[in-house]
């Protein structure tokens, strides 16, 4: 496959999945807005945590000042201003799917072009309670674009490249919300438990659409080891990092070739970890400590997949001609 | 209906006494049965479609609204078979020649020899490429793909009005158009028995497959296109999928050795064919445009060499230049030995006295052009000019006669089409497109344009102009 082509199909699927994981996060950051919680600056913590989970705190402040819910949920959603923002994702994911078109099913682009012409009938300022629906048809189209690729692409490298970006995108986005969670709103050992604490880990668990399976598996109180085993450690969790490496770690092999020793070895290193790993040593560790290595790691291996297979270096290229 | 411009140009639909024509009968037939109100919505949905699949024209821009849909008219036009026969043999024979005429150019020059084509007209020529002197191409094929603009004057009329031999675009538009029309109205292809067209990809992967260099048994073949940007890139990314090859721009592809490489995921691999939609100027900016970022570094050496194979063929704009045209017809008698099946417009060339004199009588009625001219600029269109700006052409003539030729203003042929208003004549042309490989092969019909503005002689889809789906009915 032309590089060039794996590379559009890779960012394509992590648009998409960014997309996704940006509606979930605003939608947990809405349920938990109406909730009667009373804690000193509530509102404050609410609405930065998605700006931190997203890394996009800074150029909103630039833009808006203090974190408040109508011009955080604009500016994450819609604003094309905001390169991570919602509107910002789908457009680029069009443009890739636009650029490799050949490579994709018709099935596949009319989802994304469908989803583009959409999204731009909408209001270009949406009314506050109207964003609700919003995520919700975001999550939808998203879970359309999975299901009709799986079900249309031959599975070939392409798919293999389209799964990488999707699993990358997810596996960094979970870890960002265990972390963005763990050092924003615990704040002091008195709530843990609380009510406060139930809903926070609550909601954390619905951004992922893991509170159903958190009460089926569990049966009892939310507490952070097992959120954190459920989201980090288990491998039948579809958003666990755990999960999530299964099918990098696959995709990976699928794709071979020998320029990507590295980064099969990288994937295999970050999967082991979760394979083997236990939870009390994440959490002796530092929970934050934990997801801070992965997130590296998962960088780095974003850096050594894009060296390998995404690239176009002729004076690469020449040296595997002559060698 | 508009009964003077049914007296006035030919409609292939209506015959002058108003009744329709043998070969739209069941058409006809089937459009006077149809409830009010059913073709307006069925191009609501056509329009859909369109938009739905991406099929845009234009320059691609921020804005959704940038991305212009190309009018697509839901009424086809219909040609009969014995009628269509004709063309083909006609388009065959004339891309026959056009191929011989560049293959001479670049190697013995015995059109210059023999005095039907002076030297200066060839080799003074922006587009003749002398890099391309004595480099042999497999099949002596310099236009692989060809496509022949033709108008309609009467029944029996045709006539070429432009040859298009680098980069012709507007086949994905042939294709789609029928796929659109097959679904928006499966009843008349019950009705009808319609040459397919869908099988074009294929032909042009089997055109390109003979264009490759002989030694190689499995060429690798891929689409070139400028990049997303450019306004047919739907076309190239369209194509590049029917056939099954890889889309590549120029920076995925390198040159190692005079041999041509894409970037894989799986390492360098061989390219043997190049369908490019890049013109000559931009291919390699080590011996044409220096500022190309759109080509590939030593292309050109990889190409003279042999091992790889570029369609169309590099340097083929000498034979489709307008001044070029007009010795078409002596092309085929003196490469093919036979009568052009196709005519040209008539064309008074000005450095003949007879036809100066005859010219400068009619001014009014006829289109000037100048010889070097392209694009339009510095033509007279008598019918529409004042008697100012006649007479100042005039002088412009008497100045320097050889700089110009004359055509008559050509009253195209008109089909009915959906507008406002409801069905209505309007002029239309047609551009089949030609495959030449170890064979000339040709889709049945191609694509018709149609001035969609009342009146209007202009098809160009930059001026309103619409496309049409083209049948072919079998015998």
């Amino acid at each position: 496959m032309l590089s060039r082509t794996a590379e559009n199909l890779f960012w394509m699927a992590r648009h998409i999945e960014r997309a996704e994981n940006t509606a979930r996060v605003l939608d947990v950051a809405h349920r938990t807005s109406l909730l009667p919680l009373d804690i000193e600056g509530t509102q404050a913590y609410l609405w930065y945590a998605p700006l931190n989970i997203t890394g996009c705190a800074e150029c909103y402040e630039v833009k808006y000042g203090l974190a408040k819910a109508d011009t955080v949920s604009h500016y994450m959603a819609l604003d094309p201003d905001n390169p991570t923002s919602i509107y910002s994702c789908l457009k680029l994911a069009r443009e890739n799917a636009r650029t490799v078109r050949g490579a994709i099913t018709s099935e596949m682009w009319e989802v994304i072009n469908d989803t583009w012409l959409e999204l731009n009938s909408l209001p270009k300022q949406m009314d506050y309670e109207k964003f609700r629906d919003f995520f919700d048809w975001v999550k939808n189209r998203s879970h359309l674009f999975r299901g009709v690729t799986l079900d249309t692409i031959i599975k070939d490298v392409g798919l293999s490249f389209i799964k990488l970006g999707t699993f990358l995108e997810r596996a960094d986005n979970t870890a960002r919300i265990l972390d963005v969670k763990y050092h924003i709103l615990l704040p002091s050992l008195n709530d843990v438990g609380g009510a406060a604490d139930y809903y926070q880990w609550g909601s954390l668990l619905k951004s992922v659409s893991a509170f159903e399976a958190y009460q089926k598996i569990y049966r009892d109180v939310i507490s952070p080891q097992r959120v954190s085993e459920l989201l980090i450690f288990r491998d039948d969790m579809p958003r666990s990092l755990h999960a999530c490496m299964d099918e990098v770690e696959d995709a990976l092999r699928a794709i071979n070739g020998h320029s990507g020793k590295e980064a099969q070895r990288l994937a295999g290193e970050q999967h082991a970890a979760l394979h083997f790993g236990l939870t009390q040593d994440a959490f002796s560790e530092g929970l934050h400590e934990f997801l801070t290595d992965f997130l590296k790691n998962t960088a780095l291996l974003s850096r050594e997949i894009r060296e390998a297979y995404l690239s176009r270096q002729d004076t690469a290229m020449i040296r595997q001609l002559t060698t | 209906m508009d009964t003077k411009t049914l007296k006035k140009y030919f409609n292939e639909m209506y015959a002058d006494n108003g009744a329709v024509r043998e070969i739209y009968k069941r058409y006809g037939h089937w459009l006077k049965n149809l409830p009010d109100g059913t073709l307006a919505r069925r191009n609501a949905e056509a329009e859909l479609l369109f938009r739905r699949l991406g099929i845009t024209f234009a320059v691609y821009g921020e804005t959704v609204e940038a991305e212009r849909l190309i009018p697509f008219d839901i009424v086809p036009r219909i040609f009969g078979a014995s009628e269509w026969q004709r063309l083909e043999l006609g388009l065959k024979q004339r891309v026959r020649a056009l191929n011989a005429f560049l293959h001479d150019i670049y190697h013995d020059q015995e059109i210059i020899k023999a005095g039907i084509i002076s030297a200066h007209q060839v080799l003074n020529n922006t587009q003749y490429r002398p890099e391309m002197k004595g480099v042999d191409l497999p099949n002596q094929v310099y236009a692989h793909i060809a496509g022949i603009d033709l108008v309609r004057i009467a029944e029996n009329d045709f006539y070429v009005l432009e040859d298009n031999l680098r980069t012709p675009s507007g086949v994905s538009y042939m294709l789609e158009n029928r796929k659109t029309m097959m679904r928006l109205f499966p009843e008349l292809f019950v009705k009808h028995a319609i040459e397919p067209v869908e099988h074009y990809p294929q032909m042009l992967l089997n055109t390109l497959r003979e264009a490759a260099p002989p030694n190689v048994a499995y060429p690798v073949i891929v689409v070139m296109t400028p990049g997303s940007y450019n306004s047919a890139y739907f076309e190239h990314a369209y194509l590049a999928s029917q056939m099954g090859v890889e889309l590549v721009e120029g920076q995925d592809l390198f040159v190692h050795q005079q041999k041509v490489y894409m970037h894989t995921t799986e390492g360098p691999q061989q390219v043997h064919v190049i369908y490019r939609r890049v013109d000559d100027d931009f291919i390699d900016p080590r011996v044409f445009r220096p500022d190309s970022t759109l080509g590939v570094p030593g292309l050109m050496a990889a190409y003279c060499s042999g091992n790889v194979a570029l369609a169309n063929g590099v340097g083929t704009g000498v034979a489709d230049d307008k001044s070029t045209y007009l010795f078409v017809p002596d092309m085929i008698r003196f490469y093919l030995g036979e009568a052009p099946l196709l005519s040209n417009v008539p064309t008074w060339r000005l450095s003949e006295p007879d036809d100066l004199s005859y010219v400068l009588a009619h001014l009014p009625e006829l289109v000037i052009k100048e010889v070097q001219g392209s694009g339009g600029y510095g033509m007279l269109i008598g019918p529409t000019s004042s008697k100012a700006e006649i007479e100042a052409y005039r002088l412009r003539i008497l100045a320097e006669p050889a700089k110009f030729i004359a055509q008559p203003t050509l009253a195209l042929s008109s089909c009915p089409t959906l507008v406002e208003s409801g069905v209505a004549p309007r002029h239309v042309d047609l551009r089949p497109f030609v495959l030449s490989g170890k064979d000339v092969r040709i889709a049945p019909g191609g694509l018709t344009r149609v001035a969609l503005t009342e009146g209007s002689l202009v098809v160009n889809s930059s001026q309103g102009g619409g496309t049409k789906d083209t049948w072919v009915l079998e015998n």
